[in-house]
């Protein structure tokens, strides 16, 4: 409870509307007039691929935000289509699959490395931590080797397996787990419960908003990585959705409106997400900006 | 089970660590450490996928320094950076300061800076590339027609297509910084801001002499991260510029595209790997020395 209660007292600093209300002048109203307009040039680039999405093909070439006559004909052309369903498909078994890995593997290595007192705890944590400094890019080439002398090219093993665990989760799961106090451990371990139900029963609880805000970044990751999914496939049935967007961008004559709308369609499942888990998302932001 | 319980607390507690970490030392061994040893190992190798791995030594160093192409990706790679990084920092400052101070629809107008933030590279990459498009296709070249002004090409240009290509980066990040530092600027204990308001300091002093050097956590923490961002530019460059990978002349090529064509169109690992081994040093020295200049400050 104490760690929620710290985390929530913290974001609602941030997310609060600070009072007393000043009245407004004239150089507060220039100022809210520009931020509106930074704001709304910020999403154009999103209103626009929405927008063509929903053209005919005789409209795309004209300015206007709201269609003429709206359609959705370009959705069904697409999916339809079939490969779209696919890359969706793909794209969200993936995601799910790699965050659900990494809440749990981060979480107890955080915790392990945080509650438990053993030999080789500082060296195994540094270890963990170097890995932070190595780019993927580095890795490509020998995980590449390795799928290809396992046959785990072009499988959902090969695309998931390097982002099963990250040192990025471990690290934030530790901050978080060090807020737990070892009182509520040591009381569990009293009462008889093992270590394993300890982590899952008593620790993983007071630490949900943290455990939150990192399915938030795993998935995200995930649904948009692209350099290794683009290496590790090469059958279009197994494209997540970006490396399938790009193929079908790049194809000859496709046309822009049908690009648009398969940009919409990797784009809006976690516009959709952000705007129904909008504070949270942001609370999951700073925390991980501060403590990561 | 009967050694188990004849074990003191202590020992008990080691056995469960390394129970729990025992499927994890392994992933890390195999998926982050052994391939790492692996990039360095066949960097010094002579390798086509194909045939036999051959020992090279320093060639492969020997010829990517050698390269012209190498240092005129090593040129554009840091532009990205040094364009990428100011850029970003100070209009996500900007916005972050005056969005602290409005209270009228605040949490609107933070949506609006952050949805960016939660879309697909790729996604956005292809929207920017249609607006690039000439008339009558793209949306910038529209506008410019509309209002009577010459057209300007965009990725087809070799001194604008750099340029082009960074800006929707910068544009996807903007969300999160201000996001980060918009919590920095929360962060400021309001004490010292009543004792400047008392001594009736004028807000540009405030900000320069309060505001900026208790930031610098935050600034730290965006500098470092952007710059490793702008440094692995990738995605945007490949989906910008396909069919013309790098774009014309290899004007927007970054390290990061031209490591994944050696690799996976030219099948050169051994040559590919010293490049990844360049990149990792590029970003290692590059971090260390972001750290240390602002630490000293």
């Amino acid at each position: 409870m104490a760690v929620a209660e710290e985390i929530r007292a913290s974001s609602d600093t941030l997310l609060s509307v600070k009072s007393p209300r000043k009245p407004a002048n004239m150089g507060q109203f220039i100022r809210w007039a520009l931020l509106f307009i930074g704001g709304i040039l910020m999403v154009m680039p999103i209103a626009f691929m929405i927008s063509t999405s929903l053209k005919w093909p005789h409209e795309i070439y004209n300015l206007r935000l709201i269609p003429e006559e709206p359609t959705i004909e370009n959705y069904t052309f697409v999916l339809e289509d079939g490969r779209f369903y696919w890359w969706f498909v793909n794209s969200i078994i993936i995601a799910t699959i790699t965050t659900i890995c990494n809440v749990l593997f981060d979480s107890l290595v955080g915790y392990t490395l945080c509650k438990f007192k053993f030999p080789g705890r500082y060296i195994i944590f540094i270890a963990i931590l170097s890995t932070l400094m190595i780019p993927t890019e580095m890795l490509v080439i020998p995980w590449y080797l390795m799928s290809q002398q396992f046959g785990w090219l072009d499988s959902y093993w090969g695309i998931m397996f390097p982002g099963l665990m990250t040192a990025f989760g471990t690290f934030l799961m530790k901050q978080f787990f060090e807020t737990v106090p070892d009182d509520f451990i040591e009381a569990a371990r009293i009462d008889g419960l093992n270590e394993l139900q300890i982590w899952w029963t008593v620790a993983m609880p007071l630490v949900k908003p943290a455990l939150a805000a990192l399915a938030i970044f795993v998935f995200l990751g995930n649904w948009t990585a692209f350099i290794w999914p683009l290496i590790v496939t090469n059958s279009t049935d197994m494209y997540t959705l970006p490396v399938g967007l790009s193929s079908f961008g790049d194809e000859a004559d496709v046309a822009w409106e049908l690009i648009m709308t398969g940009a919409a369609i990797s784009t809006i499942p976690t516009l959709v997400v952000f705007l129904v888990f909008q504070r949270f998302i942001i609370r999951g932001v700073v925390m991980a900006g501060l403590k990561g | 089970m009967k050694i188990y319980q004849n074990l003191t607390i202590r020992q008990k507690q080691i056995v469960w660590a390394w129970a729990f970490l025992a499927l994890p030392v392994l992933f890390y061994t195999v998926i982050r450490f052994y391939p790492t040893a692996n990039a360095i190992l066949i960097s010094f190798q002579n390798w086509n996928l194909l045939g036999d791995r051959t020992w090279a030594g320093l060639e492969n160093y020997q010829k990517l320094f050698a390269d012209p192409v190498f240092w005129h990706v090593f040129r554009n790679t840091f532009v990205y950076l040094l364009l990428g990084t100011p850029v970003s920092l100070v209009v996500s400052f900007i916005i972050a300061y005056h969005l602290d101070k409005t209270r009228f629809m605040h949490g609107f107008l933070r949506m609006l800076y952050f949805l960016p933030f939660m879309t697909s590279a790729v996604a956005m990459a292809w929207v920017w590339r249609w607006f690039y498009q000439p008339v009558p296709i793209g949306l910038f070249n529209n506008f410019l027609a509309a209002a009577g002004i010459p057209q300007v090409s965009f990725l087809n240009s070799t001194t604008n297509a750099l340029p082009s290509v960074l800006a929707p980066a910068i544009w996807a990040g903007l969300g999160f910084q201000v996001i980060i530092f918009m919590a920095g600027l929360r962060a400021i204990p309001k004490s010292y801001y009543e004792a400047a308001k008392i001594d009736g300091v004028s807000w540009w002093t405030v900000l320069w002499e309060i505001t900026l050097p208790l930031l610098k956590p935050t600034i730290v923490f965006i500098v470092v991260f952007s710059s490793i961002g702008f440094l692995r530019i990738f995605d945007h460059v490949f989906n910008m510029t396909t069919g013309n990978p790098g774009g014309p002349l290899n004007s927007t090529k970054p390290l990061v595209l031209m490591i994944y064509e050696t690799a996976f169109s030219s099948f050169d690992m051994g040559y590919a790997a010293a490049q990844t081994v360049v990149l990792f040093a590029v970003l290692l020295f590059v971090s260390l020395v972001q750290l240390r200049i602002m630490r000293d400050k």
